[in-house]
């Protein structure tokens, strides 16, 4: 049953102020972690290391809204204890921001693994690496989205496509595993691969997260299904038998 | 426009979280039925349908003029001191109409105590205050009247305050030990029932919530109907809370249910401070 909609605004208007302000803090901050991720992507694919190293030094920026929404969060529960759709609005504000400033972590990771990459030889691996990326930043816009328009179908949708991701994870996992057997040489660059392609998974795991959290948001009640894994990596063995 | 309210609101099913209380599944110990009740012409309580359990907190929530407070003053009948007011339908108390002008006033007013907004003991001692009604319905020896007093006294979480001084003036207390005292006065006639309206609105935070840790506490003996201003009160305090608007039930149900996810959109924004 869905959570029944509220009329316009409350008695106190300075009440709205705040809820609205926290909601803000929400969408910049998930704006700044998708252009972290974006901006991480680039520099891997250009080989860029000073673009690499401000992604990495502009993760302290979320890092410190985070803790504004923190505090805003606090403010709230202390003074206007909210209740019903409001209570679940600020709730779902203090996990998200969590949920995204990992997501900025996991970029500002990844980024830092290009500089390492950038020292050695140039790969041809690296094509599987953006792609995933692109499909975990769409997950990331489309869970932002629903946030921002109350869309609890829209963050449905985006939770059910991390089984995708997770797929694609576990391709590029065999793909990479493959080119360190083929070549002792590959298995630096690899390895540094295979973090930043975990990393990018992980950050499909957080929209997941956030969309678990709008559609709780929006109807009072938590996503009633278990999202199959596409993530068997953790039990895929190594055939090297050959 | 006011969604009806379904023609019967009965105690509902426990929720199925492991924290929550225990809910009586047993009868409900009052019950309005079809009620509806007239200030002289005026339409205050329109088709109200509603149980009150057993041993369980009940608040009664909405805006001023909603009709929760005249809800509880028709559970014990407290209208009919007054001309023109006049209901219709039926309030069982175990079952039997009290609306009936045959039920005993009496006997009426010995199993639904009332405690009201404004504390107001009897400007007596403190020891007349509690005995004074039960001198009303009982005879006792001094002795058995001294044990009466002081567990009322006890059970009002008031004995420790004021076992020194019993034969003093009742006016010279606090306003939250004055509201203490009221619900020990209510409590000393061994009620089934104690309504509350708004019991703590004149008193500070400290006194508030000595009387909010007593209503726990009651409800181990004691069916307790409340009716507050105050939100988190009713959310602290009650197992049901029920939501009236123009007369009207709106929506009734587990309080834990009702004050995070409410079922209608006059709830929630009642609730959340929207109401227009």
């Amino acid at each position: 049953m869905n959570a029944p909609q509220q009329s316009g605004e409350h008695t106190v208007k300075g009440y709205d102020a705040e809820l609205q302000r926290l909601t803000g803090e929400i969408q910049r901050m998930g704006e700044a972690a998708l252009a972290q991720l974006e901006a991480a992507i680039d520099a891997v694919i250009e080989r860029d290391s000073d673009a690499a190293m401000r992604v990495v030094n502009a993760d302290d920026a979320i890092d410190t809204l985070e803790q504004d929404v923190s505090h805003d969060v606090v403010r709230l529960l202390a003074l206007r204890q909210p209740l019903a759709r409001d209570l679940r609005e600020v709730l779902a504000a203090l996990r998200i921001a969590s949920d995204i400033e990992r997501i900025g972590d996991y970029a500002a990771n990844v980024a830092k693994r290009s500089l390492v990459l950038n020292q050695l030889a140039p790969v041809g691996l690296t094509s599987a690496l953006p792609r995933l990326a692109a499909l975990a930043a769409s997950l990331v816009r489309d869970v932002l989205a629903a946030y921002r328009d109350n869309d609890a179908e829209r963050a449905l949708d985006a939770w059910a496509r991390d089984e995708e991701l997770d797929e694609q994870y576990t391709g590029l996992f065999r793909e990479l595993l493959t080119y360190m057997m083929e070549d002792p040489r590959n298995i630096t660059p690899c390895t540094h691969l295979l973090f930043m392609a975990k990393n990018i998974e992980r950050i499909g795991d957080h929209a997941t997260n956030i969309a678990e959290n709008v559609y709780f948001l929006v109807h009072g009640v938590h996503i009633g299904q278990t999202r199959r894994k596409g993530d068997t990596t953790a039990s895929l063995a190594i055939d090297d038998s050959h | 426009m006011i969604d009806v309210p379904s023609p019967v609101a009965v105690a509902p099913l426990p929720p199925a979280t492991a924290a929550a209380k225990p809910v009586a599944t047993g009868r409900p110990k009052m019950a309005a039925r079809g009620l509806d009740f007239y200030y002289d012409g005026f339409h205050a309580l329109k088709n109200v349908s509603l149980d009150i359990a057993e041993k369980r907190v009940t608040a009664l929530i909405g805006p001023s003029g909603c009709g929760k407070s005249t809800l509880l003053r028709v559970f014990n009948r407290i209208y009919s001191i007054y001309p023109k007011l006049r209901a219709t339908g039926e309030v069982l108390l175990d079952g039997e109409n009290i609306l009936d002008p045959k039920f005993p006033l009496n006997r009426l007013r010995s199993k639904v105590g009332m405690v009201f907004q404004k504390p107001v003991p009897f400007p007596m001692s403190i020891y007349d205050n509690i005995a004074y009604g039960i001198r009303h319905y009982e005879k006792l020896s001094k002795a058995e009247m001294d044990a009466r007093v002081e567990q009322a006294l006890v059970q009002g979480a008031l004995w420790g305050e004021v076992k020194d001084k019993l034969k003093q003036s009742a006016l010279g207390l606090s306003g939250g030990q004055q509201q203490r005292l009221c619900i020990a006065r209510a409590i000393a006639l061994r009620p089934e029932v104690i309504l509350l309206d708004e019991p703590t609105s004149a008193l500070d935070p400290i006194a508030t919530g000595k009387i909010e840790q007593l209503i726990s506490e009651l409800k181990e003996h004691f069916t307790i109907a409340i009716v507050t201003h105050n939100m988190q009160q009713a959310a602290r305090c009650s197992d049901y809370t029920a939501f009236m608007y123009l007369g009207e039930l709106v929506e009734y149900g587990n309080t834990e249910m009702l004050f995070t996810k409410p079922a209608k959109k006059q709830t929630e924004d009642y609730i959340t401070g929207r109401f227009g």
